[in-house]
């Protein structure tokens, strides 16, 4: 859905034609069979899961299905504060991806249009990140970040952070390694839309006696809008689902579990299959709940 | 494929009348299922064994626990299938216990091949493919050199007589310290606690080893009968160090990479690792078994359930029971071999290697060292999940 943001908003010019309605329902069969297939057996099994109940005299990890509404009251008391955390790591990581990308998609798409080359050249900087596994890119910026390490050092020699002070294991470290891989996906939608902008509106609120701020304000920022919702989203939405960069072994600590950590945990370790399936979609909803009422508000609903 | 689905929906009976309850046949369906069920899963039937017609050999195991050449052969396992015309494909599979269960659980609960014959689990995991039923009783007779296991091993609380599983490697969890910055090294548990180590110690994710470290330190007998009192008291004491910033991070495999990195000076570490890492980045650790005593683990082989050749794994198991193969594994992977024996056989290859204490510890070594007790399916969830709420804070 948030792809739609990518095409220009054309509004369209003829009615589609209805008759052949049932050569385009045959045509949509194989995306329906493949969601229903893949998306939609897999979430039935998931909210079956969510709800079952202890196998009675069972042993770790035997439950039986029922009707356990009880599974979602329980992790919803024990797991709240990750539950706040998550949306918050994921909102600060949206926002400081958007005010690195936002000059960054600008000066690619505006600014460096008079040569091509250099435009191709920050593109392919932009993804370059991309041939390398994310997981490795996270485990340098571990090595890259840790106490002995020239960067912390170096602060440390400057008394920008205090003798005892470290970065890794911190929230800190986390929002940085969540901001640092998302910023791709926020920059090349931001970049599509940027990169078509009409510059004579620009010259045109000039000659209308408006200062820089105020065109950016008026006119690019309005006209960009379709790209900041597609790059927010594209953020927010797998940062909330994050699991690599809180997780302990990379750059979180046992104080900045989000909750792709306890589903993983209570998955894997616990074997409580039902908390982990109703964290998934508890996860699921209020990520629909938010995304739903982010479209409506930043009044972009057609964009979608 | 359509084999298993059929045989998935059979073994989910309750699901299918679940399902139809919560399409409208109402509640009076799902108190009739699960009435149905009443208690315990039913435990899946071993698969026939056709190891006289196939010789191959598949076996799951954990990286870096087997001898291995510059051309990444292994050279006991040629010789293995060399002897016995058994063709074995070794698998790097297994890198933790749990997320191994994960991907292999449902297919055992229904009896069918995992893709491995033999596979090399932790003790408390192998306790629980045993309760479950997941694993094949093993045929003693055609193991005859199980008389070389180590008398230690022979009778552990999860599989007394070794029914079901033998030991293949084992390990010691004690604490390790970076040299250059404590010289003096530390003694005990109570010392990774100390205020100049503060936000500098790395504890290990593995709940027995980390809590088993600081019950013996409460002076408590791990492998005893403890029960909630014992365990509650252990987990006060971490909690308290992990809330404080003492400790800085929970790791599994990847606490070595704090250590090399220095973000941590000290940890609950296992004894094999150290070893490697003093090769590969500078000889800068130390380990040490506690004063109060550390723990002692086994990965054992264990025949999956769907497994249709066990003759095939006992005779694997059988040829790595023999004291000179035993040896030449061991003084490559730097973990104990549980082979009687294996010792002597090393001392034939290099002498200094035999008085290894972490390799061939003698009674003295091994009197330090003692193995968390098999907990029952209740504890284990009671006791797991207290210790990963202080893994995964508030």
């Amino acid at each position: 859905m948030a792809f739609a943001a990518f095409s220009t908003a054309e509004a369209p010019t003829e009615q589609a034609p209805r008759k052949k309605s049932r050569i385009a329902l045959f045509l949509l069969l194989p995306g329906i069979a493949y969601l229903v297939l893949f998306f939609l057996t897999p979430l039935v099994s998931l909210l079956l899961t969510s709800l079952q109940a202890p196998l009675e005299f069972g042993d770790i990890g035997q439950y039986q299905y029922a009707f356990n509404w009880q599974n979602y009251v329980d992790v919803m008391t024990t797991y709240w504060p990750h539950i706040v955390r998550s949306f918050g790591y994921a909102l600060a990581a949206t926002v400081f991806a958007l005010l690195f990308s936002y000059p960054l998609a600008y000066f690619i798409g505006v600014k460096a249009r008079r040569w091509p080359l250099l435009q191709s050249l920050m593109l392919v900087l932009v993804i370059a990140p991309f041939f390398i596994s994310f997981l490795l890119r996270t485990l340098a910026w571990k090595q890259i970040l840790s106490d002995e390490s020239f960067v912390i050092t170096s602060l440390k020699a400057l008394s920008l952070l205090g003798p005892d002070a470290h970065f890794t294991g911190t929230p800190f470290a986390v929002i940085f390694g969540l901001t640092y891989n998302f910023i791709p996906f926020m920059t090349l939608p931001l970049y599509t839309t940027l990169e078509r902008l009409d510059l004579r509106y620009l010259e045109a609120g000039s000659d209308l006696y408006a200062n820089p701020f105020t065109v950016f304000r008026k006119v690019t920022l309005p006209l960009s809008m379709p790209g900041i919702v597609a790059g927010t989203l594209l953020t927010f939405i797998p940062a909330a689902g994050d699991y690599v960069n809180a997780s302990r072994d990379f750059l979180g600590g046992p104080d900045t579990q989000m909750m792709g950590n306890v589903i993983e945990a209570n998955f894997l370790v616990l074997l409580n299959y039902p908390a982990a399936a109703a964290l998934s979609i508890i996860l699921m909803a209020a990520i629909l709940v938010l995304v739903g009422i982010y479209v409506k508000r930043s009044g972009t609903e057609d964009l979608l | 494929m359509i084999r298993s689905l059929i045989a998935r929906a059979r073994a989910s009976q309750m699901s299918r009348r679940t399902m139809l309850a919560g399409a409208g046949a109402g509640a009076s369906a799902l108190a009739l299922a699960a009435c149905s069920t009443g208690g315990g899963v039913a435990k899946p039937t071993p698969a026939a064994d056709e190891s006289a017609t196939d010789k191959t050999l598949n076996w799951a195991n954990w990286a870096a626990y087997i001898d291995e050449d510059d051309s990444g052969n292994y050279p006991t396992l040629q010789a293995f299938e060399e002897q016995t015309g058994i063709k074995v494909n070794y698998e790097v599979a297994v890198d933790d216990n749990n997320t191994y269960y994960g991907k292999v659980k449902d297919q055992l609960a229904l009896g069918q091949d995992i893709g491995a014959d033999t596979v090399c689990l932790t003790d408390w995991m192998i306790a629980r493919w045993i309760r479950f039923g997941y694993a094949q009783e093993l045929n003693h007779d055609n193991i005859p050199n199980l008389a070389n296991l180590t008398p230690a091993l022979q009778d552990p609380d999860f599989d007394k007589g070794r029914q079901f599983s033998l030991p293949w490697q084992g390990g010691f969890a004690g604490i390790c310290w970076n040299k250059e910055a404590f010289p003096d090294g530390l003694a005990s548990v109570e010392d990774l606690w100390s205020p100049e180590l503060k936000g500098r110690v790395g504890v290990l994710s593995e709940m027995r080893d980390t809590m088993g470290l600081i019950m013996l330190q409460n002076g408590v007998d791990i492998a005893g009968d403890w029960g909630d009192e014992e365990y509650s008291a252990a987990i006060d004491v971490l909690t308290e160090q992990v809330e404080s910033g003492q400790v800085r991070n929970i790791k599994g495999n990847a606490y070595l990479e704090d250590l090399k990195s220095g973000d941590t000076l000290a940890a609950i570490c296992w004894s094999g690792d150290i070893t490697v890492i003093n090769a590969e980045a500078g000889d800068k650790w130390e380990f040490a078994i506690p004063e109060a005593g550390g723990t002692l683990w086994n990965d054992n082989f264990l025949v999956p359930v769907g497994s249709t050749r066990k003759a095939n794994a006992e005779a694997l198991m059988n040829y790595y029971y023999e004291p000179e193969v035993a040896a030449e594994v061991a003084a490559w992977v730097n973990y104990i071999t549980p082979v009687v024996g294996a010792k002597e056989a090393a001392a034939a290859i290099d002498p200094e290697l035999a008085e290894n204490q972490l390799i061939f510890p003698d009674e003295e070594t091994l009197s330090k060292a003692h193995i968390f007790r098999s907990l029952s399916g209740a504890e284990e969830q009671k006791y797991q999940a207290e210790f990963q709420s202080i893994l995964l804070g508030a």
